[in-house]
């Protein structure tokens, strides 16, 4: 069974598979299959003053937001939506009680795009004028809905290889019995044929999941006939219940996030001593995230722009093809380099990775850090027994508390680096931490500053006192961030261009309200213990009427504060110059262009505009501010 | 740059104490130079030695005294006469008396520049091992404290770098020596840092003058009612390879004013009519949503986008250990309290040792600048000064946001079948490395990231300077002090050979043979035995001064072994950087070819001879290069006729290599009948 909801992170369990496994991971293709028989029309909660939502409607929102999330995450994983117990039939078999929702020129199976996404989002409104819900499996008719929308399923994902997609059928319904409504050796037959549509399916490749829905008060029974569709046993029934639900959740609450594909970034050879050297893979763990590529369009037609590229010689004007030689003043003359002569230059070291020895872990510093860290697994793909010495290094690296310095002879920049040994961390969702190791950039000298040391004076620095430093550590006690996880953070500005991406490419007409998590949590520093705590430290370091002191000398300061008073002097000044011109006859009569720069900012200056820029750029300032 | 123009006095310790490093001295002052000449044009240097033999300052002329201390330099603005007195380091004889050299130096440049402003710097780089020499009057504590005042004075900063060798035990007179240093340091007129290894020493000084900019000053917010006013600076920033400009030879040379520079010009032009630019304000940029794009323009981003008020603000702390290394994201920064702000730094103070007793980070949310368009969210650790007059504060690193984490899976190690674990054996030889391979002995660090200088950068600078004068140079290979950063060192190696070739023995490691040559560009560098061979003879070939053996590598395309000639060949030739690579590959054939022939005694080596005539004439027909091979066919058969090697010459014609007709390769000159006719013709002429 499948805990990881988009399936696409499966254990690698041959060393030989994994390419394979890799490329099996590069596209999802999914049929919702979602019940629409009248049952999941009906009120989803007992309750009469709830709001009235159905089952229908949670799954329609649910689709909703998985469709959204997935297309800012894997917009390339195809996704078809079928109905079942349905009156109207549409699919390519001629089915009855099937239909494969579709919109525009789009196939059955394809990307998701914005109209989908809008058009399912309202389809409840009009689901029952034009699709209509019924009863599939009624007493007395021969049809099996059920079976026919798998079969129809398995037809949609007959498109590519199972080798490179991972192809999966999700069934939505309510009713843990289909086949109640019949007995006797029709409805034996029935189930019979429905669990051996599935199995034949699974034996295809297609993975069978089910998110079953249930009343707060019913219990949704598996072994009525579900755990037999997707083939499930003993404990397996028990299990699957809570983490469908689970599932579902998920499925709503996705984070808008791009999913990167386990990718390596290089394989790397690392010298360990002279002759022994193993094969060692990078990947890219954590990686500063940006929006998305950015296609230039015509703002007339839509339609993108290609860009192109020239070089032109500043003196001569000629087109110049690539230029492979650059050049670098030094001591006012020109020193030319081939661009061959400079990837020499940077070619410091024959190795990939070098190791150069161990230091205990607390040599690394906090600020022994420039970029984000890159981690390393071991591969014995080309090197045989790579893998044995990379996990004898590990566990001795651990066990000694000791990091690896190795210098790595990456062409554009070589570097020191520390590798860490990571212990794997494994959590009831899953594997938290990797084993292996990351790879930390350390700095070179000329790359580590020092300004503590800028403001230095020879009296000996104020220093907190050991009450203070109680006060302190009580204020740290009071406002202690409880299970603090580094990824719990959601960027929010990312989030916001996502939201606005959306909103726009819908059609929407409010631009959506992202909450900031990364902002300080008031409620709880309103707390009385945690207020008391702060003003507590407050009083310790800053005195006891620092406010009042601070209001007083604020005060003083503007007042007399030299800055603001020269300030105000150059406004003055320039008002005055300013005044002395009539600027809108200046400049209809186009003789701003020859009037000083000076002149020209104490324009700018009294109207509170930059002043920066060329005089061109001025003179249109000052001509969009009289609105000419 | 002018506001960030210094002016620099260089004081260097050349006495016997010092001849180890001096050529280490001598790069890093070079560098220091380099970088101001491509830089800081403007910045003025002067070069005091002391400890020489000879004695030249002014103080001495006027008032006698200060000897052994030499002015190679005045202060002047840099330009090649600063490098050149530089090149020529003269090796002195006689113990260096620093207190005087600061004398001398600071004399320098109060007489040079009197009460005027400006950045002022003296450079002391030196042993500090031998007795200064006793003043007139008072103690050196009091000449220390006179110097002092007179620094503050006239703002005058000081580094120190002592040179100590590793092993060497204090003795009263460095220890003295140390506390007077460290006397300036308190004084807050000096920084003081001691090396010990020519590397290190590499790393010591400060080569590019920065001056510290904050990304911020304001608020440290805790909540509405309690701030802590601080600066914040960055701690960490890369030190970039410069940017190149691209040069245009099209300029003609008689153009004294040219500037060769290459404008790079972007046209975006329209899918359908790829001839019409589309104008700048006619583009909009356009955003991918699923197969779609859609076009926002900048405007109603502006109006929409996430906007962020300016301040730093407290979430709260949390334990260190939740906090794992490998997240830090970006260049580290520095939280100091607002310089001169008795309060700030006492509440800094008071909550980084808190955070320090109790092993807590800080969680905080910064908005750097207004208008900036995103948040950075990042972890606070304490920085607890060890040193009285330096102030504590907090480091600063960005965490990642929940989207910049990707969650890929790994095989458990524990999971792994037996063949990838290390057997009890194998796992002490690793435990063993990891304790022998030690570079943080007791009171000692190898390679600290502080003292490291980047070898790239160090290299490029000095090629710089080389190609100024020969403009042909070829680059240099990487000094000595600089490949202790990029490879062990060899002296460790040594020591623990036993136990590195127990590595070795305990591991088993085969190169995949179906993987070995799917992909020939992205083959990896793996040490192959020639190389190994190379690294080991590196030091004794340096040593006897052959190092245009080495020299140059411009291009590095292999060589032929003895042991299989025939692949290092084909390998060369499948590399294929360059058209002088194929060049290269057949001449190194060629030599080694004639080589084999010329030690051939009774035909021992004529079978390999062969293979290699086989394969080189092969690779002159395919890389259309007939000629190369008839002419060294010719020149061989020549030479080499007189001797007893007829039979060798058999074998070639019996193996159908002769010259390489017009048949063949269409560049040859030979017809078909003479290539035929060769050895016959050959024969008959030489008897």
């Amino acid at each position: 069974m499948d805990l990881d909801p988009e399936g696409i992170f499966r254990d690698d369990s041959d060393e030989e598979d994994e390419n394979v496994q890799e490329r099996e991971a590069n596209k999802e293709m999914v049929v919702y299959l979602v019940d629409a028989s009248p049952k999941m029309f009906t009120p989803a909660t007992a309750q009469e003053d709830e709001k009235q939502e159905t089952h229908f409607h949670t799954i329609v929102n649910c689709i909703t937001q998985s469709l959204k999330t997935q297309i800012i995450g894997r917009s390339y994983d195809e996704v078809a939506i079928c109905f079942f117990n349905t009156k109207e039939k549409k699919n390519l078999q001629d089915l009855a009680g099937v239909y494969v929702y579709n919109v525009g020129d789009r196939e059955p199976l394809d990307r998701p795009t914005a109209k989908l996404i809008k058009d399912f989002s309202s389809i409840e409104d009009s689901f029952v004028s034009t699709i209509g819900s019924r009863y599939g499996i009624t007493a007395g008719s021969r049809e099996n809905t059920l079976y026919n929308a798998l079969w129809v399923a398995q037809a949609l994902l007959r498109k590519g290889s199972v080798k490179t997609v991972s192809k999966r059928i999700l069934i939505f319904t309510n009713e843990d019995d289909p086949f109640g409504a019949i007995t006797g050796a029709v409805k034996t037959d029935m189930v019979r044929t429905t669990v051996q549509r599935a199995k034949d399916a699974q034996g295809l490749g297609l993975s069978v999941e089910l998110l079953p829905l249930r009343r707060p008060d019913e219990q949704f029974n598996m072994s009525l006939f579900y755990a037999d569709l997707i083939g499930l046993d003993g404990d397996e029934i028990t299990e699957y219940l809570p983490s469908a639900g689970e599932k579902l959740e998920d499925m709503t609450d996705q984070l808008r996030k791009r999913i990167m594909k386990k990718r390596r970034v290089k394989t790397l050879a690392f010298a360990i001593t002279s002759d022994v050297c193993i094969e060692v893979n990078s990947y890219a763990l954590i990686r500063p995230t940006t929006p998305g590529t950015i296609t230039w369009l015509d703002s007339l037609s839509n339609l993108p722009l290609k860009t192109e590229r020239s070089f032109i010689c500043n003196d001569t004007g000629a087109l110049l093809q690539d230029p492979q030689k650059r050049f670098q003043m030094y001591n006012d003359t020109m020193v030319k380099f081939s661009v061959h002569e400079l990837s020499e230059v940077k070619r410091v070291s024959s190795h990939h990775l070098r190791l150069l020895g161990f230091k205990p872990l607390d040599c690394l510093k906090d600020y022994h850090n420039l970029r984000p860290s890159t981690f390393v697994y071991p591969s014995d793909e080309r090197i045989f027994g790579s893998t044995r010495v990379f996990v004898a290094l590990h566990s001795s690296m651990l066990r000694l508390g000791r990091f690896a310095l190795a210098f790595y002879g990456n062409p554009t920049r070589p570097q020191l680096v520390a590798l860490v040994a990571q212990e794997e961390v494994t959590s009831s969702g899953g594997q938290v931490e990797p084993p292996g190791m990351h790879m930390i950039y350390l700095p070179y000298s000329d790359d580590i500053r020092y300004p503590e040391e800028v403001h230095v004076t020879s009296d000996d620095a104020p220093r907190a006192t050991d009450e203070q430093i109680k006060m302190a550590s009580n204020l740290l006690k009071r406002i202690d961030l409880k299970n603090f996880s580094v990824c719990q953070f959601a960027n929010p500005a990312l989030q916001r261009h996502y939201g606005i991406l959306e909103a726009l490419a819908l059609g929407e007409d409010e631009m959506p309200d992202i909450k900031d998590e990364t902002l300080p949590d008031e409620e709880g520093f309103a707390r009385p213990g945690v207020v008391k705590a702060i003003e507590e430290f407050k009083a310790s370091v800053y005195g006891e009427n620092y406010d009042q002191e601070e209001a007083e000398a604020e005060a003083a300061k503007a007042s007399r504060g030299d800055a603001s008073k020269k300030r105000k002097a150059i406004t003055d000044a320039a008002s005055q110059k300013c005044a002395a011109y009539d600027w809108a006859e200046l400049a209809d009569n186009g003789k701003l262009k020859d009037m000083t720069v000076v002149d020209l900012k104490s324009y700018l200056t009294t109207h509170n505009l930059p002043v920066s820029g060329k005089k061109e750029a001025l003179i249109s300032r000052i001509l969009t501010h009289l609105g000419k | 740059m002018a506001r960030n123009k210094e002016a620099m006095v260089l004081l260097l310790d050349v006495g016997p104490s010092m001849h180890g490093v001096l050529q280490e001295v001598k790069n890093i002052c070079s560098t220091l130079v380099h970088k101001k000449l491509v830089y800081n044009r403007s910045d003025e240097v002067g070069i005091v030695l002391f400890g020489t033999k000879g004695t030249c300052n002014d103080l001495a002329k006027e008032l006698g005294g200060y000897r052994h201390v030499t002015v190679a330099h005045d202060i002047k603005v840099v330009d090649e006469g600063t490098a050149q007195a530089l090149q020529n380091l003269p090796v002195g004889s006689v113990p260096g008396d620093f207190l005087d050299a600061i004398v001398v130096g600071l004399d320098m440049v109060i007489r040079k520049f009197g009460n005027t402003k400006g950045k002022r710097r003296i450079c002391l780089i030196t042993s500090a091992q031998h007795p200064l020499r006793d003043p007139p009057e008072g103690s050196k504590e009091d000449q220390v404290d006179t110097i002092a005042d007179q620094m503050k004075k006239h703002d005058i900063k000081m580094e120190c770098i002592v040179f100590r060798e590793p092993g060497l035990h204090p003795n009263a007179v460095m220890e003295e020596n140390d506390r007077l240093l460290y006397q300036f340091r308190n004084r807050s007129v000096a920084k003081v840092v001691q090396v010990d290894s020519p590397t290190s020493m590499l790393g010591a000084l400060k080569t590019r003058n920065v001056l510290p900019v904050t990304v911020f000053r304001g608020d440290l917010e805790v909540n509405s009612n309690f701030k802590i006013k601080v600066w914040v600076y960055k701690k960490t920033a890369e030190e970039k390879f410069p940017t190149l400009k691209k040069y245009s030879d099209k300029a003609p040379p008689s153009d004294k004013f040219a500037s060769h520079e290459v404008k790079v010009d972007y046209e975006y032009k329209s899918v359908v009519e790829p001839d019409k630019a589309v104008p700048p304000d006619q583009r909009i940029k356009g955003y991918l949503y699923g197969p779609q794009v859609v076009p926002i323009s900048t405007a109603e981003w502006e109006a929409v986008k996430f906007k962020p008020e300016k301040g730093v603000k407290l979430l709260g702390f949390t334990d260190r250990s939740s906090i794992s290394r490998h997240h830090f994201m970006k260049d580290a920064c520095l939280f100091i309290p607002e310089p001169g702000n008795t309060k700030a730094t006492l509440a800094v103070s008071g909550i980084a040792r808190a955070m320090h007793q109790m092993n807590k980070v800080a969680i905080v949310r910064c908005v750097w600048r207004q208008g900036q368009g995103n948040v950075a969210f990042g972890v606070l650790t304490p920085n607890i000064s060890s040193v009285n007059n330096v102030q504590d504060s907090f480091y600063f690193n960005v965490l990642p946001f929940s989207e910049d984490i990707r969650e890929f899976q790994f095989r458990s190690f524990s999971s792994l079948p037996s063949s990838s674990r290390p057997t009890e054996e194998q796992q002490e030889a690793a435990d063993n490395l990891v304790k022998m391979l030690d570079l943080a002995p007791p009171g000692r660090e190898v390679l600290k990231p502080e003292f490291t200088p980047n070898p790239m950068l160090e290299r490029f600078y000095s090629y710089l300077d080389l190609k100024a004068k020969q403009p042909d140079a070829n680059v240099p290979p990487l000094e000595r002090c600089l490949r202790r950063i990029t490879e062990p060192d060899p002296d460790a190696i040594d020591q623990q050979t036993p136990l590195i070739q127990n590595l070795g023995k305990a591991f088993e490691l085969k190169e995949n043979p179906k993987k070995k040559k799917t992909r020939t560009q992205d083959r990896l560098e793996y040490v192959g035995a020639g190389d190994q061979a190379k690294s080991v003879e590196e030091p004794s070939l340096e040593k006897d001064g052959l190092v245009e053996v080495l020299y140059p590598p411009a291009e590095n395309v292999g060589e032929i072994r003895d042991s299989n000639p025939v692949k290092d060949f084909e390998a060369m030739l499948a590399k294929r950087s360059s058209s002088t690579c194929i060049q290269k590959a057949i001449e190194e054939m060629q030599k080694y070819t004639s080589a084999l022939l010329e030690d051939s005694r009774e035909g021992g080596n004529y079978q390999k001879a062969l293979e290699c005539f086989a394969a080189l004439r092969k690779a002159c027909i395919i890389e259309q290069e007939p000629q190369e091979f008839n002419q060294f066919l010719r020149k061989i058969y020549e030479r080499l006729k007189g001797r007893d090697i007829a039979s060798f010459f058999q074998l070639l014609s019996s193996n159908n290599i002769s010259l390489i007709s017009k048949e063949e390769a269409s560049d040859s000159d030979v017809t078909e009948e003479m290539a035929r006719s060769f050895y016959l013709k050959q024969e008959g002429a030489s008897q």
